[in-house]
């Protein structure tokens, strides 16, 4: 049964001094599933990524990885997992041939000579092969990164924030690599900021300082919490804002550019407290579906109201 | 618009308290302005005499009698030399000598008493380890004085006759090794120490911290490498830099500077790998314990500073007091000064060098343990 995850991991904690940085986390990620891994920095996404393949070793907790066991069987684990960094990993002082044939050789690969090249080709960079990699733009070295923890056919992607810093057109494509990968039967844990990558991906969780708050697809995610929201159009949206922030119904309020989202448990009651204070006719009002962005800040305010932290 | 905007001392008291500020979070560089002044006072100020006494002494006496005994007495009271014991021939001297266990060897010849008192003037040897001329030079002049003072206090009475005019006996001096005394002899062999000490600890402990500033270091561990691999991986190329330095040191020292070696060129290889690996292996513990290239570079200062003062490159280790040279005995350099100058000066042999070759591979070991134990496979 559980072969069929690539990741199940049970109460993973972590502590560095005297932080906690992950708190009984548990996670499932299928074969051939991307995975979303949210939450603020500092929430403790990269450490349980690292606990995951071996780079560091839990305080307490268990779980396995590919069927490994992540305590004892990192080895295992480390070749058959791609980990790509969050800071570009990659030596810039060696060409992009030369690194890829570094990797290759890590992992003992046959055939490394063709391996390097099919990777080369893949990325378009065949023709650019012997210019150093310091030299590459974001995009590209975020693309060589991952030719370079692909080049030994993972059976799992650990990326942890890869389209940090990279611009949208090269996002895009990263994605639309990501799920060809996903197609092949290749789990993809992707770590992001990005509502758009994080509605991309097949499977979420949302973690806020070491703990995780859910864990679903985005629509179960949306309805757990079952918020209902309002759409608000009109002039001094901030001023409304400040003015609901602590009125009956409302829960929360996200000021979008011209739109201000009005989200609340009790339904009704918000309608009610809406219809009085912004039922003049400078506001326009429409119900809508709540976002993924409305709950996850909805989950932060929450447990940052219970554990008395800022968020 | 304004072009220059003229000094402003809240501008530049801002630039001040930022650097005390940075100054004080960065214990290392503190650190050194602390220690680098007091080591230095302490090394310099007390560690370090260029009249070195109380040096190692054997003697080989075929005679004895009240004179000879008058004569190693005043030795000692001159407190160049401290007798550490007697040899039965001069074979056994040369080996002492050879080994460094002695500085110097008095041989007495047979019959030394007789022939002085005849007034025959007899001649007393002194046989002295000159691979360092300075530690002995000192030393060996006073020795040639003791003949004199011995006369003057001893020879009284019916046999005041010797004690006038020429003296009585004969100091001869045999300078083994080095015979011209020449500085260079001593100092060129043990630059390769030094240079290899320097650049070995620097390289390795950079190119560590290095891997691990760029990030790249996670990048490793996230491949399916041990510790070990990595470590001898990232040390083959600064073992072959190590030879290259040597070579070019050698044949520096054998053209430029004729410096002729006794020993043989495979020995001086050899102790020069047991050291380069010494070196090697203090870098990557450094490494494990730098966080940074900079403060990478501030150990090796910290590491380099004692072992060029202290391990008798630069002054006779017999010259330093007790606890200077407690400490010169655990650093490598100390014994690859020994090792080096003993192949290249006084052609010694497996066994002379042996008791120079073990306390090395011993702190390699001890190094290497503490390396490997710092050395964080996982991130944590």
């Amino acid at each position: 049964m559980s072969d069929s995850y690539a990741i199940d991991v049970r109460s993973l904690n972590k502590r560095f001094g005297d932080k906690h940085v992950v708190k009984n986390v548990s996670l499932q990620v299928r074969r051939g599933e991307i995975f979303g891994f949210l939450g603020p920095n500092g929430s403790g996404k990269t450490t349980t990524i690292r606990m995951m393949c071996g780079l560091l070793t839990p305080d307490a907790g268990s779980g396995t990885c590919l069927g490994y066991d992540i305590l004892r069987d990192s080895v295992q684990i480390k070749r058959r997992v791609g980990y790509m960094t969050q800071r570009f990993s990659f030596w810039e002082d060696l060409t992009i041939r030369e690194n890829l044939d570094f990797v290759a050789r890590m992992y003992g690969l046959g055939d490394r000579r063709k391996r390097v090249n099919g990777a080369l080709e893949d990325l378009g960079l065949a023709a650019r092969a012997n210019q150093l990699a310091g030299t590459l733009s974001g995009g590209w070295k975020q693309r060589l990164a991952l030719a370079a923890c692909l080049l030994h056919d993972p059976e799992l992607l650990l990326l942890d924030e890869p389209t940090a810093g990279v611009d949208p057109a090269a996002r895009r494509d990263f994605w639309e690599e990501l799920h060809l990968l996903s197609a092949r039967g290749i789990a993809v844990l992707v770590s992001t900021h990005y509502m758009d990558e994080a509605e991309r991906c097949h499977k979420l969780a949302y973690v806020f300082d070491g703990n995780l708050l859910a864990q679903g697809a985005a629509p179960e995610v949306v309805a757990s919490q079952g918020l209902s929201t309002w759409q608000v159009y009109g002039e001094n949206l901030v001023g409304l804002s400040e003015a609901l922030k602590n009125a009956s119904g409302v829960d929360q309020t996200v000021l979008f550019g011209t739109r201000l989202h009005v989200s609340g448990k009790d339904g009704a009651a918000l309608e009610r407290t809406l219809a009085q204070t912004a039922g003049s006719a400078a506001f326009r009002i429409e119900k809508t579906e709540t976002g993924l962005e409305d709950v996850f800040i909805y989950l932060m305010k929450q447990a940052s109201g219970k554990t008395g932290g800022a968020p | 618009m304004k072009t220059s905007n003229g000094f402003s001392l809240s501008r530049w008291w801002s630039m001040v308290l930022k650097e005390f500020l940075q100054l004080r979070r960065d214990r290392l560089t503190f650190g050194m302005i602390i220690g680098i002044p007091i080591a230095q006072l302490v090394l310099f100020g007390f560690a370090i005499n260029n009249d070195p006494r109380h040096l190692a002494t054997a003697v080989i006496s075929a005679d004895h009698s009240e004179f000879t005994r008058s004569f190693v007495a005043a030795m000692e009271s001159s407190e160049y030399f401290d007798i550490v014991g007697t040899l039965p021939d001069e074979e056994a001297g040369r080996s002492a000598l050879a080994s460094g266990n002695v500085q110097f060897v008095v041989n007495i010849p047979a019959g030394f008493t007789g022939r002085l008192l005849r007034g025959e003037r007899p001649a007393l040897l002194i046989e002295a380890d000159a691979t360092d001329p300075a530690a002995t030079g000192m030393a060996l002049a006073a020795a040639g004085q003791l003949a004199r003072t011995v006369a003057a206090k001893d020879m009284t009475g019916t046999l005041s006759f010797l004690a006038g005019g020429q003296d009585p006996f004969e100091v001869r001096v045999h300078r083994l090794y080095n015979p011209e005394g020449i500085t260079r002899y001593n100092i060129i062999p043990g630059l390769i120490g030094v240079i290899l000490c320097m650049t070995m600890v620097l390289m390795t402990g950079l190119a560590i911290t290095r891997e691990r500033e760029r990030g790249t270091m996670e990048n490793i561990l996230a491949m399916p490498v041990s510790p070990f691999e990595v470590m001898t991986g990232k040390l083959i190329p600064y073992i072959a830099i190590g030879l290259i330095q040597i070579t070019i040191i050698l044949v520096a020292a054998r053209f430029l500077f004729r410096v002729p070696c006794a020993g043989s060129i495979g020995m001086v290889y050899g102790a020069a790998l047991l050291f380069v690996l010494a070196n090697l292996t203090v870098g990557i513990a450094m490494s494990s314990l730098a966080r940074n290239q900079l403060q990478a570079m501030q150990m090796t200062l910290f590491y380099f500073l004692p072992n060029i003062i202290l391990s008798g490159f630069m002054f006779p280790f017999q010259g330093m007091p007790k606890w200077a040279q407690a400490v010169g005995n655990v650093l490598p350099l100390t014994y690859f000064n020994r090792l080096i100058r003993g192949i290249f000066l006084k052609d010694n042999l497996f066994q002379d060098l042996w008791p120079n070759i073990w306390p090395l591979m011993v702190f390699t070991l001890i190094v290497m343990v503490i390396a490997l134990t710092f050395y964080r496979r996982t991130l944590d």
